[in-house]
């Protein structure tokens, strides 16, 4: 009887948890356009079941919470506009995603896998006492996801048990929402936004012309094999007949040829562009955990003994400084 | 002010893993660890900060198996004042997420009065990215994430330049608070052998997580582990002729 009653409350738990199933997107954007990643991570929610909702927090979020309005299977808007929450510090967003949770009762709350989803999504976890998720690469249920560990040379497949699922969704992993809905846009619930502890200064971003390396369908990427930072105008010129974004492995960052955000791996960006150019970049484990997903993978080294070649799809044994302007140059054709 | 570095014992950088037969996880016997390359970045940034006499002490903390004391014993040899280490059995250490080491050093804190946490920004194993949230979300500390460049501001505040992903910004934040150390943050030093000699010296604490009340429940079960998709054999090219055409072949490039 015992077990029965057990069994009973267990499915009827369980079915609680499937109709009450519900998703908080939080956004990512910089006060006049959303991120890309944030529609991934969008995609990403849509197939842990239930409803979707999208958090815009910031100073002046009305156009990103519109642009979000827009998205298909984008049940509800909400908006939380506060002067305080411009520079979107965590210590600030926290008790923003809190009130949210306390008054819808979502059974995830999720981000992309940027620098901001990152930075946010594990505080909030622990202000729930909860286990996030990071950086999954598939949903397989409610409760059952796939991620990478030890630099993407090994896939694991976990079981959530925590009572609100945190996590984070690498964005190549997962398509892109396209437009197609009409949320309603409504206020957040208000929260106590503390300001004393933390402030935002000031951004330095890179200007680029070319495309955003986390959504290039081609990217031109360059290592120690360039030699110097002016060397890397090879590069901008090959990618520039591609339509491509350049990024670069870690030994060109650090050497100084480039600047950080530029570099693709473990510890950089993730990446899985249709083509990947890899010139002069010898292929460390590192290295290759943030562009191994490409379709396809082009080596252009001159040490035929690169590891780089054990993945690549088709290599080139070439001096780069001939290799590339030749293939600028045919591309010109 | 007092520093605590946390530093966790790995499979090296430079190891190239293997999924054991039966999916449970990755083979660790017999297989080179050391300190988690972020872990002795957030480390050296501390010492930096006693050199420049910004910090009074330098404490060293690792949770882990017995191992891990090594890792301290790396840390008290690269200019740890004092190591503490949390011992759980290797079998738990494998069940151990961030939320458990986080909760340990919340209370940790709690017991012994520290000003500043530095960590590295993920371990490169579970490849988490997620204790010095954590830390700082269980404390309600302020947090600077992914640091490339940490400068005093008179004597409360730190300002921390982060590395974001479209470049970098620069944010202020009040002691005490948690911060993470991105790779350029700075260059660590190796351990000399004399360092290594007098680092046999300096205190190492043991402690286990009941010391800290916390018990290690796992919130997330490992169903299976396994190698990921291994890509199809490529060919080599001889020209960049070829190569432009098969790239054409394929509808790779226009």
């Amino acid at each position: 009887m015992l077990a029965f009653r057990h069994s009973l409350k267990l499915s009827r738990h369980n079915t609680l948890c499937t109709r009450l199933n519900s998703t908080l997107v939080i956004a990512e954007h910089n006060e006049e356009q959303l991120a890309a990643v944030t529609r991934n991570a969008i995609t990403a929610a849509t197939k842990l079941g239930g409803d979707v909702s999208v958090l815009v927090a910031g100073s002046k979020a009305d156009k990103v919470a519109a642009e979000v309005s827009k998205i298909a299977n984008v049940k509800r808007v909400l908006l939380a506009k506060d002067a305080k929450l411009g520079g979107q510090l965590p210590e600030r967003l926290t008790p923003v995603v809190l009130a949210s949770h306390k008054q819808f009762k979502f059974s995830n709350i999720v981000a992309g896998a940027s620098s901001f989803g990152k930075g946010l999504i594990p505080r909030v976890a622990a202000k729930l006492d909860v286990s996030p998720v990071s950086d999954v690469i598939a949903v397989h249920g409610a409760d059952s996801f796939t991620r990478t560990m030890y630099a993407g040379n090994a896939v694991t497949k976990v079981k959530s048990l925590a009572p609100v699922k945190l996590i984070t969704f690498r964005g190549t992993a997962f398509e892109a929402a396209a437009d197609g809905g009409s949320a309603a846009v409504e206020n957040a619930p208000s929260s106590d936004i503390k300001t004393d502890t933390s402030e935002f200064l000031s951004s330095e971003l890179s200007k680029s012309e070319r495309p955003d390396l986390g959504t290039a369908s081609i990217v031109v990427s360059g290592g120690r094999g360039l030699k110097n930072g002016e060397n890397f105008k090879l590069l901008y010129d090959l990618a520039d007949k591609l339509g491509a974004g350049v990024g670069a492995s870690r030994a060109a960052v650090d050497a100084g040829f480039v600047p950080n955000d530029m570099q693709i791996g473990q510890t950089g960006k993730i990446i899985a562009p249709e083509l990947y150019i890899a010139v002069g970049i010898s292929g460390a484990i590192q290295h290759l955990a943030g562009m191994k997903d490409s379709k396809t993978i082009v080596a252009i080294n001159k040490d035929p003994d690169a590891p780089i070649f054990q993945v690549a799809d088709f290599g080139l044994k070439a001096d780069l400084f001939k290799a590339v302007p030749e293939m600028t140059a045919l591309l010109s054709k | 002010m007092r520093v605590l570095v946390g530093v966790k014992r790995v499979i090296d950088y430079a190891v190239k893993v293997r999924v054991k037969a039966d999916k449970t996880g990755v083979v660790k016997d017999n297989v080179k660890h050391s300190m988690n390359p972020f872990d002795e970045i957030a480390l050296e940034e501390a010492v930096r900060l006693k050199e420049k006499k910004i910090a009074k002490e330098v404490v060293a903390v690792s949770c882990g198996p017995t191992a891990s004391q090594e890792t301290l014993r790396t840390a008290l040899a690269m200019g740890a004042d004092k190591a503490i280490h949390v011992e759980v059995d290797a079998a738990t250490a494998e069940k151990m997420e961030p939320i458990h080491v986080a909760k340990i050093l919340a209370k940790l804190i709690e017991k012994e009065k520290f000003d500043l946490v530095i960590l590295g920004k993920q371990a490169i194993d579970d490849d988490a990215n997620q204790t010095g949230q954590m830390l700082a979300g269980f404390l309600d500390w302020p947090q600077a994430m992914f640091a490339s460049k940490i400068e005093p501001d008179g004597s409360t505040h730190l300002k921390v330049t982060r590395e974001i992903d479209g470049g970098l910004d620069t944010i202020k934040v009040k002691l005490p608070a948690v911060i993470s150390a991105d790779l350029r943050l700075n260059e660590p030093r190796y351990a000399t052998l004399p360092n290594i000699m007098k680092a046999k010296k300096k205190p190492l604490e043991k402690k286990t997580p009941a010391d800290f009340g916390v018990e290690i429940k796992p919130q997330t079960e490992t169903v299976e582990v396994s190698d990921p998709p291994v890509r199809q054999a490529g060919i080599m090219v001889d020209d960049v002729q070829s190569l432009v055409s098969k790239l054409r072949e394929k509808g790779a490039i226009p």
